[in-house]
């Protein structure tokens, strides 16, 4: 129905819009008293009508473009030092990237460790390692199978924040849901 | 294969790219020279009309400071300057407090071509009298003992740096009795976060000079590790956005991936002998040590528990791996004997030893210490378990050793960037070399070139 009564103001909208197209091709040719007195005329004919805009109909596909595009704003976990526990706030985050993995088998995700600057690098690799796994492990018991999910440890390589502060380890110290 | 080929088009820029005859590290030396022994290396006599670029002596002065053993004096406090033993006023050296020096000529050979001829001369010796004339089959000669070196060869102008450093070489094997380790490189990993390809792994001489970029790539790199031979690296790559273990050959650019397994490959550490390679897999669910064969590529899997186990290194002659393991709780040393498989705990002392590499004499094991927070370099003897923490910095990592065990190089932090730093063996002398630009990581002294 929406889409009929949208129809009906495409029909109706169209020909104003050719109307309007022809007279702005055509202003430089006129005076301007002659465009004002256009311009006039279809403001009053715009005020005649109401012009209404269908809503495109969203593809499944588009849908899932959509939804990891929601998940891709909310894919980043922290975790505390030298530690690998999921923390309380971050299950719900991790609930709605399972629910959307396991409706879509076909996507896969790639969850990187990443861990702060202290300590080795080849002993930050390995505990980068054991934080993507926390998160494969979670995800896993909430159903997602293990071959949609690949980790990648870069330790302490790729830190997001520089400052060498506790705050920016804090921040450095996570692992990222990449689609 | 054909996408890893054509990866290494895009990826490698080769040697000569990125040649710079300066420093790209600069070395600043911070604490220990006090202690050092007096010598001069007075500035060579040149004959001839066009003067090397490089001037031979600062080359060598620069070397001898660096070591830590020696106090180079400056030209200013110089008596004298001969560049003949016969011309030496020992009285006047011994006066000023030195000891040796290092005295010579260089001379204009032809086109490009120098004549060098230097001597490392005792000025105790010289000043106790100790030259004095005897009678050698029948004549009377002048003894040359206090002449502790005398040599002369001929080199063209852009070797000028490289004979420095031979001499320098001569001087503290002859002072030292230890072989100088002046003509050694460094790998190291740079990182330019800004620049297009961020990451890159570089060689350059033991003092910064000379650095080239062996590869540049948008992913990070690391753990560059030696083959015995000095012509290859192993290091990790994350270019296909995973670990490989990937050996590149220096000198021309060949590169073959080595290990690929899903989850970790990472710290490959070649054997003594040049035919293995010691690593780290996760491919069977957790850290675990492995040895490869590197012509067959077979594997034995070395370390068998769910804690980490990361790190090896081996025993200098190669009957041995030293590992860092969780099993413990925190992160410790272990040793594993590779015939029997036993394996023991070696460390106790502090919150967490990490990164362990043994001295060339095998006698002790330089490792990451962590006390109340803080990441040192520290050393234990392995007979007394005796443990020293050498440096005096807070975020220090992967200490790497010179091939004649007198120094340690590594990675630390200096202001908010990651730099590298030297320390002395005894923990005396340290110095720092930080980069002209970018952050500086992941050092690995070569073996003797």
């Amino acid at each position: 129905m929406n889409v009929h009564h949208a129809l009906k103001g495409i029909l109706i909208a169209l020909p104003i819009l050719t109307l309007a197209a022809c007279s702005s091709t055509s202003q430089t040719s006129v005076s301007d008293a002659e465009a004002e007195a256009a311009r006039r005329a279809q403001m009053e004919r715009d005020a005649a009508v109401q012009v209404e805009r269908a809503d495109q109909a969203v593809t499944p596909a588009e849908r899932v473009r959509q939804q990891m595009e929601a998940l891709r704003q909310e894919n980043v976990i922290y975790f505390d030092f030298d530690r690998s526990t999921i923390r309380q706030e971050f299950v719900e985050s991790l609930r709605a990237h399972g629910e959307f993995l396991r409706t879509n088998p076909s996507v896969r995700v790639t969850i990187e460790g990443h861990t702060d600057e202290r300590g080795t690098p080849e002993y930050n690799i390995a505990l980068g390692e054991r934080r993507a796994q926390a998160v494969v492990q979670y995800l896993q018991n909430l159903g997602v199978p293990a071959n949609q999910m690949r980790t990648v440890s870069y330790g302490e390589e790729r830190p997001v924040d520089m400052s060498r502060t506790e705050a920016g380890f804090a921040k450095n110290r996570r692992a990222v849901l990449v689609y | 294969m054909r996408t890893f080929i054509r990866y290494s088009f895009i990826l490698i820029l080769l040697l000569s790219l990125n040649v710079q005859a300066r420093s790209a590290l600069e070395i600043v030396i911070t604490e220990g020279i006090d202690s050092a022994r007096p010598i001069a290396v007075v500035p060579f006599r040149f004959e001839g009309v066009n003067r090397p670029t490089e001037t031979i002596t600062e080359v060598i002065a620069a070397d001898l400071m660096r070591s830590g053993q020696f106090n180079p004096i400056p030209t200013v406090r110089m008596p004298q300057q001969p560049h003949r033993a016969s011309d030496v006023d020992y009285a006047a050296w011994a006066k000023e407090g030195v000891e040796h020096l290092v005295i010579g000529t260089i001379r204009e050979a032809g086109p490009d071509r120098y004549t060098v001829s230097f001597e490392l001369i005792d000025v105790v010796r010289g000043n106790a009298g100790l030259s004095r004339q005897m009678l050698n089959q029948g004549q009377l000669v002048r003894s040359q003992e206090h002449v502790l070196e005398a040599r002369e060869t001929t080199i063209t102008g852009n070797q000028v740096r490289q004979f420095g450093h031979r001499i320098s070489d001569i001087v503290y094997e002859r002072l030292t009795g230890t072989r100088g380790a002046f003509l050694t490189k460094i790998a190291y990993v740079l990182v330019q976060r800004d620049a297009e390809f961020p990451f890159q792994l570089a060689v350059a001489d033991y003092d910064g000079a000379n650095q080239q970029i062996l590869l540049r790539s948008r992913e990070p790199l690391m753990s560059p590790s030696w083959s015995p031979d000095g012509t290859k690296l192993a290091y990790v790559t994350f270019e296909q956005r995973q670990a490989q273990i990937v050996i590149q050959d220096i000198y021309t650019g060949r590169r073959s991936v080595l290990s690929s397994t899903p989850g970790i490959n990472g710290a490959p550490t070649w054997s003594p002998d040049g035919r293995k390679m010691a690593m780290v897999l996760s491919k069977d669910g957790n850290p675990e040590i492995y040895v490869m064969d590197i012509a067959s590529r077979e594997l034995t899997r070395i370390t068998n528990h769910r804690a980490i186990d990361t790190e090896p290194a081996w025993s200098p002659d190669g009957k041995e791996l030293i590992f860092s393991s969780e099993r413990g709780g925190n992160p410790q040393l272990y040793s594993v004997n590779l015939q029997t498989g036993t394996t023991r705990r070696l460390t106790f002392e502090g919150e967490m030893n990490l990164s362990g590499t043994f001295t060339p004499d095998g006698q002790s094991i330089v490792m990451v210490n962590r006390t109340r927070g803080r990441y040192q370099i520290a050393r234990m003897d392995r007979q007394t378990r005796f443990m020293q923490v050498l440096t005096t910095t807070s975020l220090d990592e992967s200490p790497s050793i010179a091939p004649n065990g007198s120094m340690v190089i590594y990675s630390t932090m200096h202001g908010s960037k990651q730099v590298l730093a030297l320390v002395s063996m005894d923990g005396r002398f340290k110095a720092r070399l930080p980069a002209a630009e970018g952050e500086v990581k992941s050092p690995a002294w070569s073996p003797f070139l």
